[in-house]
C-alpha cells in the first residue's frame, strides 16, 4: 500500500510541475522517456538474469503451476474484451495492450507512451496502479468468492513483490512459491504482449 | 519497437554473467530509483499535455473499466484452475 501511494505521489508531483512549467513539459515529452525506457529495460533484464534462484524457479515447475500464468493472461484479456463495449472510443488493440500490463505499471506505461502516445500510456499507468491497489483491497473477497489462487492471478506481475505479503496472509503460505513463479512469468510476458498488441 | 525486447534479452544475458550475491538487491534499488524518475517525468509530460489534462476523468474511468474486466476475468480463470487442478491436492 505504501509503495502504491509513493507511485501516485511521484506522478502527482510530476503533473503539478508539468502544469506549471511548459518548457519542462516539452523536455520530458520527447526523447527523454525513450532513454529512461532503455535504461529500465536493461536493468529489468539484468535483474531477471542475475537472480539464479528466480531462473531456476522459472524452469523447474510442475505442469499445473505453469497453467496459472496462462490462466491470468487469457482471463485478463477476455475480461477486458468483455467490457470493451464500455470503452469503445479506444482502439481494441490499445485496450488489450493496457490489460497486458498485468499490474506492471512502470513498464507497461512507459512502453505504451513510447509506442502509442501519452494518452494510452497514462491509461496504462492508471489501470495498472488500480490493479495493484484494487487487488490489495479485494484480496479477502477474492479468496472468499473465487479461490485462494484468484488473488495470485488478480495480482498479475505484482504477485512476486507488493502482493506477496498479502497472498501469504489471505491465500496462505502454501501459495508463496506459486506466487513467485507466477510473478516472474508475468514480468517476462508484459513487454512481449504489450509490444505485440501495440504493433498490430 | 523490438529494440526494447532486444535490450531486455541483452540485460538477461549480462545478468547471467554476474556472480555477486549482492547484485539482486542492488539491482532492485536501482530499478526503484528509475521507476520514481520515470513516474516524475511521465507526470510532467502528462501535466504539460492539455488534451490529457482536460480528459483526465474520462481517462481514469477507461482505466478503471479495463482493470475491472482484467481482474475479474483472471480471478474467474484462476478459480476454475483451482477447482480442477488444486483443490483436492495440496498446493506446493
Amino acid at each position: 500500500m505504501k509503495a502504491s501511494l509513493t507511485i501516485v505521489a511521484f506522478f502527482a508531483a510530476g503533473l503539478i510541475l508539468g502544469l506549471n512549467f511548459d518548457s519542462l513539459a516539452q523536455m520530458c515529452s520527447g526523447e527523454l522517456t525513450r532513454y529512461i525506457l532503455y535504461a529500465m529495460m536493461l536493468i529489468v533484464g539484468i535483474g531477471i538474469g542475475c537472480d539464479k534462484g528466480a531462473l531456476r524457479a522459472l524452469t523447474s515447475q510442475s505442469k499445473r503451476t505453469i497453467l496459472l500464468p496462462l490462466g491470468t493472461i487469457v482471463g485478463s484479456l477476455l475480461g477486458a474484451l468483455a467490457l470493451y463495449p464500455l470503452v469503445s472510443s479506444m482502439a481494441l488493440n490499445d485496450t488489450l495492450a493496457v490489460a497486458s500490463g498485468f499490474g506492471y505499471y512502470s513498464l507497461s506505461s512507459i512502453l505504451l507512451t513510447e509506442y502509442r502516445g501519452a494518452e494510452i500510456g497514462t491509461i496504462a499507468l492508471l489501470s495498472n496502479v488500480i490493479r495493484e491497489i484494487g487487488t490489495i483491497l479485494a484480496a479477502p473477497l477474492l479468496v472468499r468468492y473465487f479461490s485462494p489462487l484468484s488473488v495470485v492471478s488478480a495480482a498479475g506481475a505484482t504477485s512476486i513483490d507488493t502482493l506477496l505479503p498479502i497472498i501469504t496472509r489471505f491465500s496462505g503460505k502454501e501459495y508463496v512459491i506459486i506466487a513467485i513463479f507466477h510473478g516472474l512469468a508475468m514480468e517476462v510476458t508484459v513487454p512481449i504482449l504489450v509490444t505485440l498488441f501495440a504493433s498490430i | 519497437m523490438f529494440i526494447v525486447l532486444g535490450i531486455i534479452i541483452l540485460g538477461i544475458l549480462i545478468g547471467t554473467q554476474i556472480r555477486s550475491s549482492k547484485a539482486p538487491s542492488i539491482i532492485s534499488k536501482l530499478l526503484n530509483a528509475i521507476i520514481y524518475l520515470l513516474l516524475l517525468v511521465m507526470g510532467i509530460a502528462v501535466g504539460g499535455n492539455e488534451q490529457i489534462v482536460n480528459n483526465l476523468p474520462t481517462i481514469g474511468l477507461k482505466a478503471l473499466i479495463i482493470t475491472a474486466g482484467a481482474v475479474l476475468g483472471s480471478a474467474i480463470f484462476a478459480a476454475v484452475l483451482y477447482r480442477y487442478l488444486f483443490k483436492n491436492r495440496k498446493a506446493k
